[in-house]
């Protein structure tokens, strides 16, 4: 046999993966074999590919379970690992694990985004000493994911399970992408748990996708199948510039989607009643170009992606028709990630208030509401991308303050005719107040005492009289606010500013 | 057989159907006040609406079960 025809066959065999039986337990599944996804992953194939031959003394490790190497994506060369779940169950040995941190350290030189698609059932116990303890074990796929975390983009697409060690390369992502029904994400499984803390429980329930996407928060998107989370990754890709040191790229103007109703339409004179932010956001960003991050998670504050003008921006909105746009330590986690997220690779930020405030009662107290609360005011504080603050409604407390508001030094801080900006709004205030004079006051007198210190508190709060002592910087028409953050885009992309000079600063986790 | 839930503590301020009415998914069963604010709480599925647990003027804690639709 000539050398030519022992590298052909050697590499036809181990491009196949794990062998036929395992191909058809994926298919059962509706997953596709690795190498399949990454086709339809980059814009071509994979362009180069590293340590193919890994392991490959051992013929039922073929590439040792993980495709590395690098493609393209919208044209961008982006770093890969793919598991191969044909290969004992896409476990990690020793090359697994080393090819997995030299692919890594690839992104980290090039400077370029870095996806995980993760398809594991985490380490072969077998090989623990080889690729668990040791300075270029397991551990350093974190320590790498931690270093390269805001210096590219880091993209986790999970097709199946991340187990134990493993479930950690999802954490240090950006953005976790699950597939319903057969990504999970779990320390030990539920047959860990019954044996150890005794509680039966199934996998989707405890480390499920749905769980996952819309209760812990570890997961961001919730996709159908693989198709889906393949799309997603290469349309959310769109936002991103390569590094942290380059812009995001740039595409073609596009008006918003048209509506026969208008914001003026929409927008409810009453602040109390419920209004749904989503058909504001649709109004001002150009047509289809939102792209929502943890939409089942904490609803009742909306980020996403879209665009202005053809420009990334990341939108922090309230959503009063979930739970009245409260906010509660889910959704600051939720909103400070997300600022992070996109302060990281300079995506100019967009607040769009209506907020009551923070929660109350025992049981967000119990659950560190203010701890929570300090941790996304540290996050939009700190971030030195272009901000905008709108208030759309009413902002009170430090709701107005987690929005952007004027002493965060956002570029400027609109408000619409019907915003509001308070310590409280004019009901709890008046309580507040005038308590002990009300209690005094009989049945009959009550009703006109309280409408009439109503109108006093909303005059001393009138939007006009905040534009008068330059608190908001204008006054602006609903139907002009796409217009205007266009105009005020633009001019603020020139900025370029440092938060303050230190290490790092000490985070209110 | 879908259960309705407070979606955070608050004052039933508003109660839109009654038992035996027939219900559908999205519809507002029931308005909460918190925070000074109308709290919407709507079915999650198509149905008849079994058994109301609450009466206007009730505290329910975040979690609490509201109505059960079958």
């Amino acid at each position: 046999m000539t050398l030519d025809r022992t590298l052909e066959e050697r590499s036809e065999r181990i491009a196949k993966g794990g062998g036929e039986k395992y191909q058809q337990k994926n298919e059962a599944k509706g997953k596709l074999f690795v190498r399949e996804r990454l086709r339809q992953l980059f814009d071509d194939d994979i362009d180069i590919e590293d340590a193919f031959f890994a392991n490959c003394m051992d013929e039922s490790l073929p590439s040792d379970g993980v495709v590395t190497g690098v493609g393209k994506i919208n044209g961008q060369n982006v770093c890969v690992m793919a598991n191969d779940s044909t290969v004992k169950a896409g476990s990690w040995g020793a090359r697994t694990v080393e090819k997995i941190i030299r692919i890594q350290e690839t992104a980290l030189k090039l400077e370029i985004p870095m996806l995980y698609l993760v398809d594991s059932a985490g380490a072969r116990i077998t090989d623990q000493v080889e690729m668990f303890p040791n300075r270029r074990g397991a551990g350093r796929i974190f320590q790498n994911q931690i270093k390269l975390s805001g210096r590219v983009p880091q993209v986790c697409l999970l097709f199946g399970p991340s187990a134990a060690g493993g479930a950690y390369i999802p954490a240090f992502c950006d953005i976790v992408v699950m597939v319903d029904g057969n990504a999970s994400m779990y320390l030990g499984s539920p047959r860990m748990a019954e044996k150890v803390i005794g509680e039966k429980v199934s996998l989707e329930e405890m480390g499920g996708a749905k769980m996952h996407c819309s209760e812990s928060g570890c997961g961001d998107v919730l996709v159908s199948d693989e198709h889906e989370a393949i799309d997603f990754a290469r349309r959310y890709l769109t936002y991103f510039p390569a590094n942290f040191r380059t812009r995001p790229p740039e595409n073609p103007v596009q008006d918003p989607a048209e509506f026969e109703k208008t914001l003026g339409d929409l927008i409810p004179e009453n602040q109390n009643a419920p209004f749904d932010m989503y058909q504001l956001i649709e109004r001002i960003i150009d047509e289809d170009s939102f792209c929502e991050i943890k939409k089942l998670f904490a609803p009742e504050i909306i980020t996403g992606l879209a665009r202005i003008d053809g420009q990334s921006v990341g939108i922090i909105a309230n959503q009063p028709r979930a739970k009245g746009g409260v906010l509660f330590p889910d959704s600051a986690d939720k909103a400070a990630k997300f600022m992070q997220l996109c302060d990281a690779f300079n995506i100019p930020l967009l607040f769009l208030a209506d907020i009551p405030g923070f929660m109350i009662g025992t049981r967000v107290e119990k659950a560190g509401i203010i701890r929570h609360g300090a941790k996304m005011l540290s996050a939009m504080s700190e971030a030195t991308v272009p901000k905008i603050s709108v208030i759309v409604r009413k902002a009170y407390g430090a709701g107005l303050y987690a929005m952007a508001g004027p002493a965060f030094e956002p570029d400027c801080c609109l408000a619409l005719p019907s915003a509001q900006i308070a310590v409280m709004g004019p009901e709890a205030a008046v309580n507040a107040v005038y308590a002990n004079r009300i209690a005094e006051l009989s049945e009959e007198e009550r009703p006109a005492f309280i409408k009439e210190k109503h109108e006093e508190y909303k005059e001393n709060i009138d939007i006009y009289r905040l534009a008068s002592e330059m608190v908001i910087d204008d006054i602006v028409q609903p139907d002009r606010l796409r217009n205007e953050l266009s105009n005020r885009f633009e001019v603020y992309r020139s900025k370029n500013v440092q938060f303050t000079e230190r290490k790092h600063g000490v985070y209110p986790v | 057989m879908s259960e309705v839930t407070a979606s955070m503590a608050g004052s039933v301020w508003k109660i839109n159907v009654l038992e035996g009415d027939q219900v559908t998914s999205g519809q507002d069963i029931v308005i909460l006040e918190s925070m000074k604010m109308e709290i919407p709480l709507p079915a999650e599925s198509d149905g008849t609406l079994k058994e109301l647990k609450v009466k206007e003027g009730d505290f329910v804690n975040e979690g609490d079960t509201i109505a059960i639709i079958e």
